[in-house]
C-alpha cells in the first residue's frame, strides 16, 4: 500500500487539501475514534482524564502563541496573563452577570483579544528582545491587576468559577469535561489551519521573514501585527476560559510569568510555525512531569530512600529533558515528523 | 513596434526631489519623467543614488524636498503598502524574498493586495474562501508558466541557487500586476545565460504584458540593448538622459564612469 506513490492531483483545490491522500485521511479518522473512545476505556481513572484535559487546554493556548510568535514573529512573554484574563473575564460573566457558557467563553475570548491587541502596539517600533520586555512588563500589570483588583478577581483568595454549562447539560466532572475540551481544541486546530494557509497567514509569515519585503507588495505591517495579537490573545482567552470552568477556582499564582515561558518552550521543542508543532509541544510539556512523578511513583515501593531525593531532582530533569531536546532537535518536534512523513511518503518505491 | 508600444502619457514623475543623509547628499534637484509602456533605465557608479531614488518612489524614505507623483496623484508622502496597492511593484538588490516559504506561498502573497475575503472567511476557508484561493492560484500560475519556474513551485525558496531567486523575486512582483515594475539589478551575480534569459523576460513583460519598467543594472550591454530612455545620475545628481545612442555619445556620462572623456567602453 503506498502512501504518498501515484498519487496525481488533477485540480488546484485538491492540492490546496489538508489531507491530501486516502491514507492519511484513515489515520486522522483513526485517531478521532481513539480519541472520543479514550475517556471510555478510561473512566474510572480520573487522574488520566484530568491529566488530558490539562493537555487539551494547553494546545489551545499553545496554538494561539505559535500564531504569534512562531507564524508572526512576535516573541510574547505575557501569554500566561492573557489566559488569566480570559479566565477572569469568564468568571466575571457568568458569577456576575449570569451569562450562559458559550456566551463566556466567546465574550472572554473577544475581551482577552482586545486586550492583546492594546499590549501589542509597542510591536510597531520595538523587536526581538526588545519587545520580550514589553510583554513581559504586560504581564506583570496584568498580574498586578489579578490581585489588586478585587471587585471582579478576588484578588489573592481567588474566584469561584462555576462549571460549564450547555442547554442544562452541566460539564461537572473529568469525564464531562473532556468532550467539552475536545470539540473546542479540534475547533482551534482547524481555525488556526484555515488562518494559515491563507490571506491573513500568509502574511503573518511575510512579517516574520521580512518585513520590508512583506511593506513592498502591500502588506500594511502594524495592522497584521495587531491581528496576529488578537487572534493569539483570542486563543489565550478561551484557553483561560475553559480552564476556569474547569479547575473552579482561579487564583493569580495560575498565571504567572512561569506559564508564560512554559507555553513558550512548548512551541519551540514543538516547532515555531508549526501548528502541529503547537499540538506536540503542549502534550509533550504537560505529560512529561506527570510521566517523571509516574517514574519517581514506582521507585517509592522497592527504594524507599530514593523518592526523596527523585522528588527533588525531578524538576532538573525536566529542565535537562528540555535542554537535550533544544540541543537534538533545534527545528523541534514537528520538523522530526516531517522527516518521519518524508521517509514513509514514497514507501515502498521510495527511490 | 517601439512607437505602438510606448504611449504619450506620464506614469511616473519626479519632481526635484531632494534626499540627505545628515550631511551626505544622496538626490539632488532629481527630475524624471516615465511614459507608459517605456523601458526605462537609470544607470550611474555605485553611491550614485539609484537604489535610493527606488526607495523614495517605494515610500521608504521620504524626500526632504520634491514630489513623486504616480500618473496625477502625489505618492511622497504615501506608505509603502498603499504605494504597492497603486500598481507598483519592485524587485530588490539583495534578493528579499521570503526564505522560509515555498515559491508559490512567496507567489500567493504577491496576490495579497488583489484578494478580497477577509480573516472572518478565512476561518472556514471552504466556500467563497477556497474559491478565491484558487482563482488566485490561477494567476499565480500564469506567472510561474511565464518565468518558467514550474519545477521548483514546491521548493523552499531558501534552498533555490541564487539565480533562480532572483527570478522568483521578480515573479513575486509580477504577481501584484503592477502597472509599473521597478526592478534593481535584476542580472547581477548572473551568468551569461541568466542574463539573457532575464534580459528575454523583461522584454516580454514589457511587449506582451504593456507594463512599464524601470531598470537599476550595471551591465551595459542590457542596458543599451532594453532601454528606450536611460537617465545617468552620478554623485545625486542627474547628468545626461536621453535615448541609449545619446548616452553612450555623451561627454559627461563617460566622464563619470571613467574619469575621462572616453566613451568607448559604452559601446560595447
Amino acid at each position: 500500500m503506498a502512501i504518498k506513490c501515484g498519487v496525481f492531483k488533477t485540480t488546484y483545490e485538491e492540492d490546496s487539501a489538508i489531507w491530501q491522500t486516502k491514507v492519511s485521511k484513515f489515520w486522522i479518522a483513526l485517531l478521532l475514534i481513539v480519541l472520543i473512545a479514550f475517556p471510555f476505556v478510561f473512566q474510572g481513572s480520573r487522574y488520566l482524564l484530568y491529566v488530558c484535559n490539562s493537555v487539551l487546554i494547553a494546545v489551545i493556548a499553545a496554538i494561539g502563541l505559535n500564531i504569534l510568535t512562531g507564524f508572526t514573529g512576535q516573541i510574547s512573554l505575557g501569554h500566561g496573563a492573557f489566559m488569566g484574563v480570559g479566565a477572569y473575564a469568564s468568571g466575571y460573566l457568568m458569577t456576575h452577570l449570569g451569562m450562559p457558557f458559550i456566551v463566556c467563553v466567546v465574550v472572554a475570548g473577544c475581551v482577552t483579544a482586545i486586550v492583546g491587541m492594546i499590549f501589542g502596539i509597542p510591536s510597531l517600533r520595538l523587536k526581538g528582545l526588545y519587545l520580550a520586555i514589553a510583554t513581559l512588563a504586560a504581564q506583570v500589570i496584568l498580574e498586578f491587576v489579578f490581585v489588586r483588583w478585587r471587585a471582579v478577581t478576588g484578588g489573592s483568595q481567588g474566584m469561584l468559577v462555576p462549571p460549564a454549562q450547555i442547554g442544562g447539560f452541566a460539564f461537572d466532572s473529568d469525564f464531562k469535561f473532556y468532550f467539552l475540551a475536545l470539540a473546542f481544541t479540534l475547533m482551534a486546530v482547524l481555525i488556526a489551519k484555515n488562518i494559515v494557509r491563507t490571506k491573513s497567514g500568509r502574511a503573518f509569515m511575510a512579517i516574520r521573514d521580512r518585513y520590508i519585503s512583506a511593506e513592498i507588495i502591500g502588506v500594511p505591517i502594524f495592522q497584521y501585527k495587531l491581528i496576529s495579537f488578537g487572534i493569539s490573545s483570542f486563543f489565550a482567552g478561551v484557553a483561560g476560559s475553559l480552564w476556569a470552568h474547569y479547575i473552579g477556582i482561579i487564583t493569580p499564582e495560575h498565571f504567572n510569568v512561569m506559564i508564560s515561558i512554559q507555553y513558550l518552550s512548548m512551541i519551540i521543542i514543538g516547532g515555531l510555525g508549526s501548528i502541529y508543532g503547537s499540538i506536540m509541544g503542549a502534550v509533550f510539556m504537560t505529560l512529561l512531569p506527570e510521566v517523571l512523578r509516574l517514574i519517581s511513583g514506582l521507585f517509592s515501593n522497592q527504594y524507599p530512600i530514593l523518592v526523596n531525593i527523585f522528588g527533588a531532582i525531578r524538576e532538573g530533569i525536566f529542565g535537562l529533558v528540555i535542554i537535550l531536546f533544544l540541543i537534538f532537535e533545534p527545528d523541534g518536534l514537528a520538523a522530526r515528523w516531517k522527516t518521519i512523513q518524508n521517509y514513509w511518503k514514497l514507501w515502498p518505491f521510495s527511490y | 513596434m517601439k512607437q505602438g508600444r510606448i504611449r504619450e502619457e506620464v506614469v511616473m514623475s519626479g519632481e526635484e526631489i531632494t534626499l540627505s543623509f545628515g550631511g551626505i547628499t544622496a538626490l539632488l534637484y532629481v527630475n524624471f519623467a516615465v511614459q507608459r509602456g517605456e523601458i526605462f533605465s537609470i544607470i550611474g557608479p555605485n553611491g550614485a543614488g539609484k537604489s535610493s531614488l527606488y526607495n523614495v518612489i517605494n515610500g521608504f524614505y521620504k524626500p526632504q524636498k520634491g514630489r513623486v507623483f504616480f500618473k496625477e496623484t502625489e505618492i511622497t508622502h504615501l506608505k509603502p503598502y498603499q504605494i504597492a496597492r497603486m500598481g507598483i511593484a519592485r524587485s530588490f538588490q539583495n534578493i528579499e524574498l521570503f526564505k522560509h516559504m515555498t515559491v508559490l506561498e512567496n507567489l500567493m502573497l504577491g496576490r495579497h493586495i488583489h484578494i478580497r475575503y477577509g480573516l472572518f472567511k478565512s476561518l472556514f476557508y471552504f466556500g467563497p474562501c477556497l474559491k478565491e484561493e484558487v482563482q488566485h492560484r490561477k494567476r499565480v500560475e500564469d506567472v510561474i508558466d511565464f518565468l518558467e519556474i514550474e519545477h521548483i513551485r514546491k521548493k523552499h525558496v531558501g534552498t533555490l541557487p541564487y539565480g533562480l531567486q532572483k527570478r522568483v523575486e521578480m515573479a513575486r512582483a509580477l504577481c501584484l500586476e503592477p502597472e509599473i515594475l521597478l526592478l534593481d539589478e535584476p542580472m547581477a551575480g548572473m551568468n551569461l545565460e541568466e542574463t539573457e534569459d532575464m534580459a528575454r523576460f523583461i522584454i516580454d513583460v514589457n511587449s506582451e504584458w504593456g507594463m512599464t519598467v524601470l531598470l537599476i543594472e550595471h551591465d551595459m550591454g542590457v542596458v543599451m540593448d532594453l532601454s528606450d530612455r536611460i537617465m545617468v545620475l552620478d554623485f545625486g545628481e542627474k547628468i545626461a538622459e536621453g535615448t541609449p545612442g545619446e548616452i553612450q555619445q555623451n561627454a559627461l556620462v563617460a566622464k563619470a564612469y571613467l574619469g575621462e572623456s572616453d566613451g568607448a567602453f559604452l559601446g560595447r
